[in-house]
């Protein structure tokens, strides 16, 4: 009874404030929960929700945005976490989940309690909750597709995939055969497993190379490209145009081969600061804002005359990264 | 003996003061967890963590120590938000063979002589791989009965303390008072007794298996219960938690000394420590390091109580 009646006023309380479009939003709390934190992605997303949050705290758009970040990378943990969360009574929660499903009962929890949900990255399936997704199907075929532009007649590649068995390398993979396939002149002659590590990259393209006959380009998964381009000059092959990862060994590499012969390439892969997105999103669901449950990221995509500028912000060892403002999440919202 | 009795409920009062201390902490921190809906936010995960805890008790009753139970209950997850729904009887086969598993290991590491560590740990290696392949990405669905059973809202508390609360009452009239039960655990405290008194090892060491397969299935299910969907990944941490969760509830890794209820409030504890830390907003890198210390903190308070105890003997 006590629960029901619990239930109703928090329900009647969302619903107020979902219909007062323009809601101030002043007094919500929002909270970051994260499964992990042991790569330089990770640490740029934490330092990136933790500048725009800081600032938005202090602007007094928002009363708090909190992240929390489990001790260890368990499903169980986060769901904890999670749960948490609810009893601290936070509006909303931004969550980068360590299981697409696992996690559904404590966000189901969650949504029942009147909390926004708001997933990105490792987003979760539950319906009530949003979903900012990155598409990496198409980032693979944004790949070939720039590659046909660049160079009509076509020629061989070489594909570098990431960690065997990941749904990221499935998806990346796809969208680049899925490219060949539109796009005959194109043949993809070897396939390696660079798992987004330099070092592993250099190695596996390093013993495949001899068997292969000329290449024309590499179309990689990031964070390989830079080992792709030392295994090519170890072995005296002309280096082919080898697509770029957006970290920041690459495109000092890249830097240094356009300033000596003028070489040509493209970089993307998805910026850390989505964190940022998924809070501004978060923040305008509990303004009253109308949005829908599906968002995808757009990618952050570096060219030749952008090189330059991002090599300069880029942290060694680090990725290059944006932050979202306010006025890109709602362009992000409104479908681009 | 007077001495004993008092020492033998101090094993069962340093659990339960360090639950109820750490209650309050939380209560003080997050009034908000004092209703229907905190304490259920609050111990809902504890509930697939006791059971899992006296799965882990029944192998530490006879010396044994079970590496596979996280990996066990990952693959209980994965069968309960698969074939159990889709498919029961498949299910069903599927759970009672892992229960059939569970006490032919224990068959091999007492038949064998093999340190029951090896053995499990090997084990926990052939549950993820059955868990890969029953569910070989995160997904499927929680039986519809299981989803309401473990969100049904009975009166007064939570679903999860009445749980709680059968779980310990259960097990402790089975194993602690029961004349079958003290055999059992004089497999672990005495075994060549015994033996001589004309039980068979091997036979104990089956059931004690077959019942800590129980109950790792027992909180495989309640575990999807809660999560609605299934992950091969789901519970690896559960394997160290139920051996944490025993020891903190007083239980000792050789001798068959043993407290179920102490197990299952050992659970509780180190569930509501997790939320304690959170509360805090304890920097995540000393999150770890603080759970061990509050470990740390109550076995240290149980070896000056032993003292105690011996020269209380």
């Amino acid at each position: 009874m006590n629960t029901i009646v619990h239930r109703a006023i928090l329900a009647t309380g969302f619903i107020l404030a979902a219909t007062a479009s323009q809601a101030d939003t002043s007094d919500k709390r929002i909270a970051l929960s994260n499964n992990y934190a042991g790569n330089s992605w990770r640490q740029a997303m934490l330092k990136s929700w933790d500048k725009v949050t800081r600032k938005a705290v202090e602007d007094k758009i928002v009363a708090a945005a909190d992240a929390f970040t489990t001790a260890e990378n368990q499903v169980t943990e986060q769901a904890a976490q999670i749960q948490n969360m609810i009893l601290q009574g936070y509006n909303a929660i931004v969550v980068n989940a360590a299981s697409p499903d696992a996690l559904n009962g404590a966000v189901k929890e969650a949504c029942d309690a009147g909390i926004v949900v708001v997933s990105f990255d490792g987003i979760v399936t539950e319906p009530c909750a949003w979903r900012i997704a990155v598409d990496f199907k198409q980032m693979g075929k944004d790949e070939v597709l720039y590659l046909a532009k660049k160079m009509p007649e076509g020629g061989n590649l070489l594909e570098i995939r990431g960690l065997a068995g990941v749904f990221v390398d499935d998806e990346i993979s796809k969208g680049i055969h899925e490219g060949v396939a539109e796009n005959p002149q194109f043949k993809i002659v070897g396939s390696v497993h660079g798992d987004w590590a330099q070092d592993v990259a250099q190695k596996a393209v390093a013993g495949v190379l001899p068997s292969l006959p000329e290449i024309k380009a590499v179309v990689t998964q990031g964070g390989d490209g830079y080992g792709a381009a030392q295994a090519f000059k170890a072995a005296n092959r002309p280096t082919p145009l080898i697509i770029m990862g957006n970290r920041q060994d690459e495109l000092a590499w890249w830097k240094e081969q356009k300033d000596a012969n003028g070489y040509e390439t493209m970089s993307v892969s998805i910026a850390p600061g989505v964190s940022t997105l998924a809070f501004w999103v978060a923040q305008q669901i509990l303004d009253g804002k109308d949005v829908p449950k599906d968002l995808t990221v757009p990618f952050l995509r570096i060219d030749q005359d952008t090189l330059e500028a991002n090599l300069e912000t880029t942290e060694k060892g680090g990725v290059a990264n944006t932050e979202y403002s306010l006025e890109d999440a709602q362009k992000v919202i409104g479908g681009m | 003996m007077p001495a004993s009795i008092i020492a033998r409920n101090a094993r069962i009062l340093l659990p339960m003061l360090s639950f109820v201390a750490i209650l309050l902490a939380v209560f003080w921190l997050q009034p908000r967890a004092m209703s229907y809906v905190g304490l259920n936010l609050l111990l809902n995960l504890a509930l697939p963590i006791a059971f899992a805890t006296i799965a882990q008790m029944f192998v530490i009753t006879v010396n044994d120590l079970d590496l596979s139970l996280g990996a066990y209950v990952g693959f209980v997850a994965c069968v309960a938000a698969t074939w159990l729904a889709e498919q029961p009887l498949l299910g069903m086969a599927a759970l009672a063979g892992g229960v059939l598993v569970y006490a032919a290991v224990g068959a091999l590491i007492h038949l064998r002589n093999l340190p029951s560590i090896v053995v499990t740990l090997g084990m926990s290696f052939v549950w993820l791989g059955l868990a890969i392949l029953v569910l070989p990405t995160p997904g499927g669905k929680a039986p519809d009965w299981l989803r309401a059973l473990m969100t049904w809202k009975t009166p007064l508390v939570p679903f999860t303390i009445y749980a709680l609360l059968a779980l310990a009452v259960v097990v402790h009239l089975g194993l602690m008072r029961s004349a079958q039960g003290a055999v059992l655990r004089g497999v672990g405290g005495n075994p060549r007794s015994v033996e001589r008194a004309g039980w068979s090892l091997l036979k104990a060491k089956m059931i004690m298996f077959a019942f800590a397969g129980l109950f790792g299935m027992f909180s495989g299910l309640s575990l999807v219960g809660l999560t609605t969907s299934g992950d091969a990944n789901i519970a690896l941490r559960y394997t160290l938690l139920s051996i944490a969760g025993v020891i903190l509830g007083g239980g000792e890794f050789t001798g068959g000394r043993i407290s179920p209820i102490g197990a299952v409030i050992g659970a509780m504890t180190l569930t509501l420590a997790g939320s304690f830390l959170s509360f805090l907003r304890l920097d995540p890198d000393w999150q770890i390091g603080a759970q061990g210390a509050i470990l740390i903190l109550v076995l240290a308070l149980r070896v000056i109580i032993n003292r105690a105890e011996a020269r209380g003997l």
